[in-house]
């Protein structure tokens, strides 16, 4: 692998600007002539506007335009879609309701946009959208998805009947109800899975500039994936073609899913910029991105495990009910179908399964794909209900589920997915002895004198990543191909540089990319530059979210230097007059095998270049292109263990020990995976205790709007983690890896809930965990 | 408006700003140093930590006006030309950031965190003591290892001063 290849722990080459202040964020860039933007936006959850008056914030000091969404619509600015078509059991196409950039007669959230005023500085955009007058004739709302269903129910969208989207199934229900009517054992459950605010800790921004004399717009923003962006500004928002739209994601300070979708204000601000002539930039403030940032999770089921009388599990049966907000945003309609419900079978042989899902508009902000986009949900759902299960059975959870474990590869569950390969029992193992699981008992007897509750809870994920080969993506409605590109440019001086479709902002791509260069050709990785984000730059690409960039990204990169050092190869072959085979690419240089003839790596680029010398009829020049297509989703997996410590007088739990044993095939940079599960546990341990998105269900207001009322994971709610990996290589891809981003995110929360409903004998538990929950759940046990 | 004049990491600087303008938003806006952050407006992220005086501050709590005539410390003055500060070292050699929109915040807050704790820090300290600091990406794992490295790599190159001027 060498220092710097393939399985090294590479310190990150992005760092040095970050540790001393030089990133450039979207909110760092500065245009000639640009000015600010505010959003003037809804107070109502739900309501007609009657009427705006711009004409006094027109007159405010500063201010150059205030723009309605009268107009936006009357330049023909398209509505916002969401890119994939789910067909409900009938057979009827999802029903998606409008969603004008800026409201234009009803606002349906909290946040939702009415107005945009552009002016000289921040504070009088500000100062002049508090002047713009709108007024509203209330309507009544509904944030709950399950109240949204009922009969009365206040109506959000004409295109959508009883505010119900779709109404979806996969699997086969007759035999899973018959499966279930012949168990010795089921167990029920009903599952609320909350709703989060992903809280990228950088806000949303976007900087939009329309360019007169070359009629070309340049877009700034914060986006996980620009080309998508551009792709949908161009062809369904009608915001300018492709070829005069420049879309550049500069460093972007975290996304978890929230910076995939195109939102209002991107869209806004381009054409604000064309209408007013001024470069327009808008940067949201902490509680505009709580209002306005697409939420993640809002799932509420019910759940059927069934048994035989050997506790092997015949059949799953699973009914959600999804919040989607009050319009379906980019991705939306994917998350509790595709990423949600063909996970269902989780590491287990499950006969029979079937899930319905409905898909449900309130008057909340739009949710869509959260750090790990639907696997959390499935996993919450399953290891929830095995963990309950082996309780019931009076088994020990971690048999339950080894008992059950899929164990021949290929393994095709009755929804959809085929699991390529993977080893269910050595993470188990692993886990419960890094856990040290056997000697549980003795903790919790230990504690128990020290007057505190100790329980241990498990789950063992099974997650998708590297989305996906894109005809079978297609088949299921996705309105895009899923693969992804690179080019590969050698210069003549030898120094590399890699363009890709991916983007970082945060997993270390400059560094993990560059080390996949270092192990081909034995340069430094200091002599290797990743460009992305930016369409001038990189062609076309897909973005990174779904754990792909590994999977994916990297599999285009490979494919791309797969060429590179082909040609290198005849090149050398033919200066040292060696067989093409014979050559060997060893520390930067080109050797004839068994000889000691050589080539040094920067004397073959300028060779390719100065085209002195080539092998006939080739062309000049080493550089080279791919797209890489996956042929499967790829499964990382793994067994988390919680923990767990129960103050019983105040229901406080502190986590006393969590660990981690994920299989995620071949690993590129142990020390960022780490980081990726360390992230990611994070986010899942916020989820089980403390973070939840909250309306006040009669004004559809949004209560935890700042870090003031949303509880953030901060280092002292968190223990450092046992973390591990086992390597599974996955056999789909080239490199055999299978993503590492999200596996935290789902595997974590069921493992503490799991712990605390163990400590406190109460298996009736919502999440988050609050301490208020835990110690009423705590009461309500001891009463019996 | 107000006449403001302080030292930022070293040099004079002066203006006339609104009333209103944060130090955080003088410093960005004014001076054009991006390097501290905003991630809240309700002084809870951290991201905008600087030093005032030889304090942790959140820029975002105090006027620009409220600043004036004091010495401001920034992340783009901490490290010492091309060498790194041994915070800035241990937070890269132990992967302390991820997409490095909360390190500058962070790092600032760890420096003057490690310059109160003299005697050394330990992990229930420094957990304690980044309250203020939020991380999306990290889990404060490998913060925290960086913070108790630097902390000890900085004790043991004072301890090693105070010997050699004794």
């Amino acid at each position: 692998m060498g220092i710097e290849g393939i399985g090294a722990r590479v310190a990150r080459k992005e760092d040095k600007r970050f540790i001393t202040g030089s990133g450039r964020y979207v909110d760092d860039m500065v245009v000639p002539g640009m000015k600010h933007a505010a959003f003037v936006r809804s107070p109502h959850a739900h309501a007609d506007i009657k009427k705006i008056d711009v004409k006094a914030a027109q007159a405010m000091p500063g201010v150059i335009a205030v723009l309605t969404g009268k107009e936006i619509k009357a330049d023909g600015i398209g509505n916002l879609i969401c890119g994939w078509m789910i067909h409900s059991k009938d057979g009827t196409p999802m029903k998606m309701g409008a969603w004008s950039p800026m409201a234009v007669d009803r606002v349906r959230y909290v946040g939702d946009a009415v107005a945009i005023v552009v002016a000289e500085t921040k504070g009088q955009a500000r100062d002049a959208a508090e002047a713009v007058e709108v007024t509203y004739k209330e309507k009544k709302s509904v944030a709950d998805a399950v109240e949204a269903l009922k009969k009365g129910a206040p109506q959000l969208h004409p295109e959508a009947d009883g505010n119900l989207i779709y109404d979806w199934e996969i699997g086969d229900s007759a035999a899973t109800d018959a499966a279930i009517a012949k168990a010795a054992h089921v167990t029920k459950m009903h599952i609320v899975n909350n709703r989060l605010v992903p809280n990228a800790m950088e806000p949303r921004a976007a900087l939009g500039h329309y360019d007169k004399g070359e009629d070309h717009y340049t877009c700034w923003t914060t986006s996980q994936n620009p080309h998508v962006a551009r792709l949908v500004m161009s062809a369904f928002y009608n915001v300018a073609p492709e070829n005069k739209l420049r879309v550049i994601a500069p460093d972007v300070g975290g996304g978890f899913g929230s910076k995939i979708f195109i939102y209002p204000e991107e869209i806004v601000c381009l054409w604000a910029s064309k209408r007013a002539g001024v470069p327009v930039k808008w940067v949201a403030d902490r509680t505009e991105s709580f209002l306005t940032d697409a939420h993640g999770r809002d799932h509420v089921s019910e759940v059927q495990l069934a048994f035989d009388a050997d506790n092997r599990m015949t059949a799953l049966k699973v009914d959600t009910v999804a919040n989607f907000g009050a319009y379906m945003s980019l991705f939306s309609s994917s998350v509790p179908t595709y990423l949600y419900a063909t996970l269902l079978s989780g590491q287990y042989a499950i006969p029979a399964i079937h899930a319905n899902v409905r898909a449900v508009y309130t008057n909340t902000a739009p949710v869509d794909a959260y750090r790990g986009a639907g696997r959390p949900e499935a996993t919450y759902l399953l290891e929830r209900v095995v963990e309950t299960a082996a309780r019931e059975l009076g088994v020990s959870p971690a048999e339950l589920r080894r008992k059950n474990f899929i164990r021949e590869f290929p393994y095709q569950t009755p929804v959809i997915m085929a699991y390529d390969a993977g080893d269910y029992e050595t993470s188990l193992e692993a886990a419960m002895k890094e856990a040290d699981y056997a000697g549980f008992e003795k903790r919790r007897e230990k504690a128990k004198k020290a007057g505190k509750l100790r329980g241990i809870g498990m789950s063992c994920y099974i997650e998708a990543c590297g989305i996906a080969p894109s005809a079978a993506v297609g088949s299921l409605g996705a309105g895009v191909g899923l693969w992804e590109s690179a080019e590969v440019r050698v210069n003549a001086v030898g120094t590399i540089e890699v363009l890709t479709g991916s983007h970082s902002h945060g997993q270390g791509h400059e560094t993990t990319f560059s080390q996949l260069v270092a192990d081909r050709f034995g340069v430094p990785i200091d002599s290797v530059s990743i460009v992305h984000g930016d369409t001038d730059k990189v062609q076309m690409g897909m973005g990174t979210y779904g754990s792909r960039s590994g999977a994916v990204g990297m599999s285009a990169v490979v494919k791309a230097l797969d060429k590179v050092e082909a040609k290198a190869k005849k090149i050398a072959a033919h200066l040292m007059e060696a067989d093409e085979g014979d050559i060997v690419i060893e520390n930067g240089e080109l050797k004839v095998a068994g000889t000691d003839k050589s080539v040094p790596w920067f004397q073959l680029a300028l060779a390719a270049y100065t085209a002195h010398n080539l092998p006939g009829g080739m062309e000049p020049g080493l550089k080279e292109g791919a797209f890489y297509d996956p042929t499967n989703f790829t499964f990382p997996a793994g067994c988390y263990i919680c923990e767990v410590e129960v103050d019983p007088d105040t229901g406080e739990t502190e986590i006393v020990q969590f660990v981690a044993a994920d299989d995620f095939g071949n690993i590129i940079n142990p020390m960022i995976v780490e980081g990726q599960v360390h992230g990611g546990i994070a986010q899942g341990i916020g989820q089980a205790l403390l973070e939840g998105a909250h309306y006040d269900p009669a004004s559809g207001q949004l209560l935890t709007a700042s870090y003031m009322d949303y509880t953030m994971p901060r280092a002292d709610d968190l223990p450092s983690f046992k973390v591990s990996t086992s390597n599974t290589p996955c056999p789909g891809n080239p490199l055999g890896i299978k993503g590492c981003g999200e596996a935290g995110a789902i595997g974590s929360p069921p493992a503490v809930i799991n712990a605390i409903t163990n400590a406190i004998g109460n298996n009736d538990l919502a999440m988050p965990a609050t301490a208020q929950k835990v110690w009423s759940a705590l009461k309500a046990a001891t009463k019996h | 408006m107000s006449q403001v004049e302080m030292v930022v990491n070293g040099r004079k600087v002066s203006g006339t700003v609104e009333d209103r303008t944060l130090l955080v938003h003088y410093l960005r806006e004014h001076l054009g140093m991006t390097g501290t952050h905003v991630g809240c407006d309700t002084s809870q992220c951290g991201a905008c930590v600087v030093h005032m005086d030889g304090k942790a501050v959140k820029s975002c709590s105090i006027l620009a006006a409220q600043a004036s005539g004091s010495d401001i410390v920034t992340i783009e003055g901490l490290a010492n030309g091309a060498d790194l500060h041994p915070v800035q070292a241990a937070f890269r050699e132990h992967h302390g950031l991820q997409c490095g929109f909360c390190t500058p915040g962070m790092i600032m807050a760890a420096t003057d965190m490690i310059a109160r704790h003299p005697e050394g820090l330990d992990e229930k300290t420094v957990r304690a003591e980044l309250e203020g600091n939020i991380c999306r990406c990290t889990g404060y794992h490998n913060i925290v290892k960086a913070i108790l490295a630097a902390s000890k790599a900085m004790g043991k190159a004072g301890k090693g001063k105070t010997k050699k001027a004794a």
